[in-house]
């Protein structure tokens, strides 16, 4: 049985605005166990950043607050921590990159210093000794020259460059857990095929566990060992990749995977979009969030918020209704014979 | 360099609503406040040749960068090319100008990237929409032009209720729609749809694709369909051109691409877009490209894609490769398929 190295307990997090309470996070709890990755899977506005921001307590207060929840990391509650012990961990054992690689880094400081800031900082390096493992890491995220780019500045480099100049300084510390907010959103895909392929090997290499943040649903498939999918603040379903993809039981998951067209699916076919819009995080039903985009909600859907339950082992999903007969994809000759009909009407 | 088709009408009968030939747009490099001295050119778009059928969708994929977006906007004129013909419904619109041109954007529309900035946040959406039938002075009075708003607000899928809300109170999708109802308006045969869905959310992607096609099935219109998400263009496309650093480098057949990509490019962007689905990602064999792509300032000598490409050969730092038909429709531009070139030059001739 695999160690857990990271146990999220019930986590809340509001933000107080002007115009009322937004519940960005709703109670989540799930794990991460040493050299596992996991993806968090939704759209923007479900709450997915800002349940790992809230993790290492990232999320600016006031107007954010932790109102509630535990977070477990080797022993310690991390939500308890005082600001100075906590930034012993952050970036040093908890080390995250960001989405966008244009933003993240500091304009004015060169790449090499603000590598070696974080060595300096949590590993007590000295100048020439920082320098030099700095060089390493470029290195070892495949930038080359990595000695002659150590003084140039972050607009010298292109999005994929910086994108693995912030990996790099990730890595710094050789972190335990690795937090990535979609790191490849912003990139082309050639490049994000590119940084996908780096994590993986880094992974193997230096046996991190990862947390992958991304709305994208390809990637995940290639590279997480587990999905939470994520809705409206809540953990909606939870599953390894296999299960998750062969057989969704939320209505919700089976409508992304539903809506996006596949590269690899040869028939032309309508895609089958979810309707509607998420719900205002400003007031939150109390019923399940997804009810009114939900195709198969019933009575019962419109009055209790379901809560996350055990369906088989490993397998978690928030839901009254059992979807586990409808196809994930509908078959070709249903489409084909769609597609006459639309035909003949015309 | 070899053209797609010059004739008016494409070999099996469909007729070619937009011809593009050799269309470059070169953006001046400057120096100097006062006295500006041009030093250098960015290459944008290079040499695009591509026939669009009426009726048809062609997909125009590429990285950021690649000059997708330039070539959209210079074939409505929004750029004045630097060389090349444009020619739409028979006419030149390169040499159009003032009433003339504007008088040809009737039947020519753009649906842009980002919903958030291109609608003016001070108008309503009733005056978003009848602001072109106002600057070509058509759809009548008052009255009449409002009828029509209301009209495309309900055929995008909207609540025609919504004439006098503001754009800040609606969604990113819905916004899209108003975009949409706004490039209608006209009743315009062709459309440029410069990355209609990627500032999307997924779900809601979806959406706005089904609609861009009931409209194509409803309306007859034509799309030139830019984007990066080779899956979204696999799906909408009836052919997909593919373009690197300001140049095309594959056209071929939707079906026919995704099946027999030729070009080392081609190849590897179809390789890298991942396929939501475990069991397949695990037995894929990606080609992953070495590095960035090169400046379009300073485009390598030879084959734009020879400092990136997994077969490059000696000849391809040399020389440019043609853009050759090897059958069917399906061209490419590169010199592993040189030998191939001469026989199927000459079935075509006989043909």
């Amino acid at each position: 049985m695999a160690k857990k190295l990271l146990e999220v307990r019930n986590l809340k997090t509001q933000f107080f605005t002007q115009d009322g309470i937004v519940h960005a996070v709703n109670g989540i709890s799930y794990h991460v166990n040493e050299g596992e990755t996991v993806a968090i899977v939704g759209e923007s506005g479900s709450g997915k950043s800002v349940s790992v921001m809230s993790l290492i307590r990232l999320i600016p207060q006031p107007p954010g607050k932790i109102v509630d929840g535990e977070v477990w990391f080797d022993g310690q509650d991390l939500l308890q921590l005082s600001e100075d012990e906590l930034r012993r961990i952050r970036g040093n054992r908890i080390a995250m990159i960001f989405q966008d690689p244009m933003t993240s880094l500091n304009p004015v400081l060169t790449i090499g210093r603000q590598i070696t800031e974080a060595l300096e900082l949590h590993l007590g390096m000295g100048r020439e000794e920082s320098r030099k493992r700095a060089v390493e890491l470029l290195e070892l995220v495949g930038i080359p020259g990595a000695s002659a780019r150590l003084d140039d500045y972050p607009h010298q480099f292109s999005g994929g460059m910086r994108q693995r100049v912030m990996i790099a300084m990730g890595l710094s510390c050789n972190p335990q857990l690795l937090i990535a907010d979609e790191p490849t959103t912003a990139l082309d895909v050639t490049i994000q095929a590119q940084i996908v392929d780096l994590v993986e090997r880094l992974k193997q290499e230096l046996g991190m566990a990862i947390i992958w943040i991304t709305h994208d649903l390809g990637v995940v498939a290639g590279m997480a060992d587990r999905v939470l999918v994520m809705y409206a603040g809540f953990i909606v379903e939870k599953a390894s990749v296999d299960d998750l993809y062969g057989r969704p039981l939320h209505p919700y998951t089976l409508g992304l995977l539903r809506s996006v067209p596949r590269l690899d699916l040869g028939r032309r076919k309508r895609l089958i979009p979810i309707e509607g819009l998420p719900p205002d995080l400003l007031d939150p039903p109390s019923h399940c969030p997804f009810a009114p985009r939900c195709e198969f909600a019933m009575d019962k859907c419109w009055q209790e918020n379901p809560p996350l339950e055990t369906v088989q082992p490993g397998h978690e999903v928030a839901c009254w209704v059992d979807i586990s007969e409808v196809d994930v994809y509908i078959t070709e000759e249903e489409t084909t014979g769609e597609e006459e009909t639309t035909g003949t009407v015309q | 360099m070899a053209n797609p088709s010059s004739t008016a009408n494409g070999a099996d009968g469909k007729e070619v609503i937009l011809h593009v030939d050799n269309l470059k747009m070169h953006f001046p490099i400057t120096r100097g406040i006062i006295i500006q001295r041009q030093v250098g050119s960015i290459k944008a778009v290079d040499g695009v040749s591509f026939d669009l059928y009426r009726g048809e969708t062609l997909g125009l994929v590429g990285e950021s960068g690649c000059g997708k977006s330039t070539t959209g906007r210079a074939i409505l004129q929004l750029y004045r090319p630097t060389d090349g013909k444009v020619v739409f419904e028979g006419q030149d619109l390169t040499t159009m100008k003032g009433s003339e041109l504007r008088r040809m954007r009737r039947r020519m529309q753009m649906i842009f990237q980002d919903p958030y900035a291109s609608l003016n946040p001070r108008m309503t959406v009733g005056s978003i929409i009848a602001e072109p039938l106002e600057v070509h002075n058509i759809g009548g009075n008052r009255k009449e032009r409002q009828e029509r708003v209301q009209e495309l607000l309900k055929i995008v899928g909207l609540n025609p209720y919504f004439i006098n809300r503001y754009p800040h109170e609606f969604s990113g999708g819905q916004r899209q729609r108003i975009g949409v109802a706004r490039a209608l308006a006209l009743n315009p045969a062709f459309i440029v749809c410069d990355e209609p869905i990627s500032a999307l959310d997924v779900s809601i992607q979806a959406q706005i694709i089904n609609l861009l096609e009931d409209l194509q099935n409803d309306l007859g219109l034509t799309y030139l369909f830019i984007a990066h998400d080779l899956s979204v263009v696999r799906h909408i496309s009836d052919r997909i051109a593919v373009m690197y650093l300001g140049k095309i480098v594959e056209l071929a057949d939707r079906d026919e691409l995704y099946e027999n990509p030729m070009h080392p490019y081609t190849q590897a962007l179809l390789s890298a877009v991942p396929i939501p689905d475990p069991q397949i990602e695990k037995k894929r064999q990606r080609i992953i490209l070495e590095g960035d792509v090169p400046s379009p300032a300073n485009p390598p000598k030879g084959c734009n894609f020879c400092t990136r490409c997994p077969r490059v050969m000696d000849i391809c730092r040399e020389k440019e490769p043609a853009f050759t038909d090897l059958g069917d429709g399906h061209y490419v531009a590169c010199f592993l398929y040189d030998e191939v070139k001469p026989v199927e030059e000459a079935t075509v001739a006989v043909a």
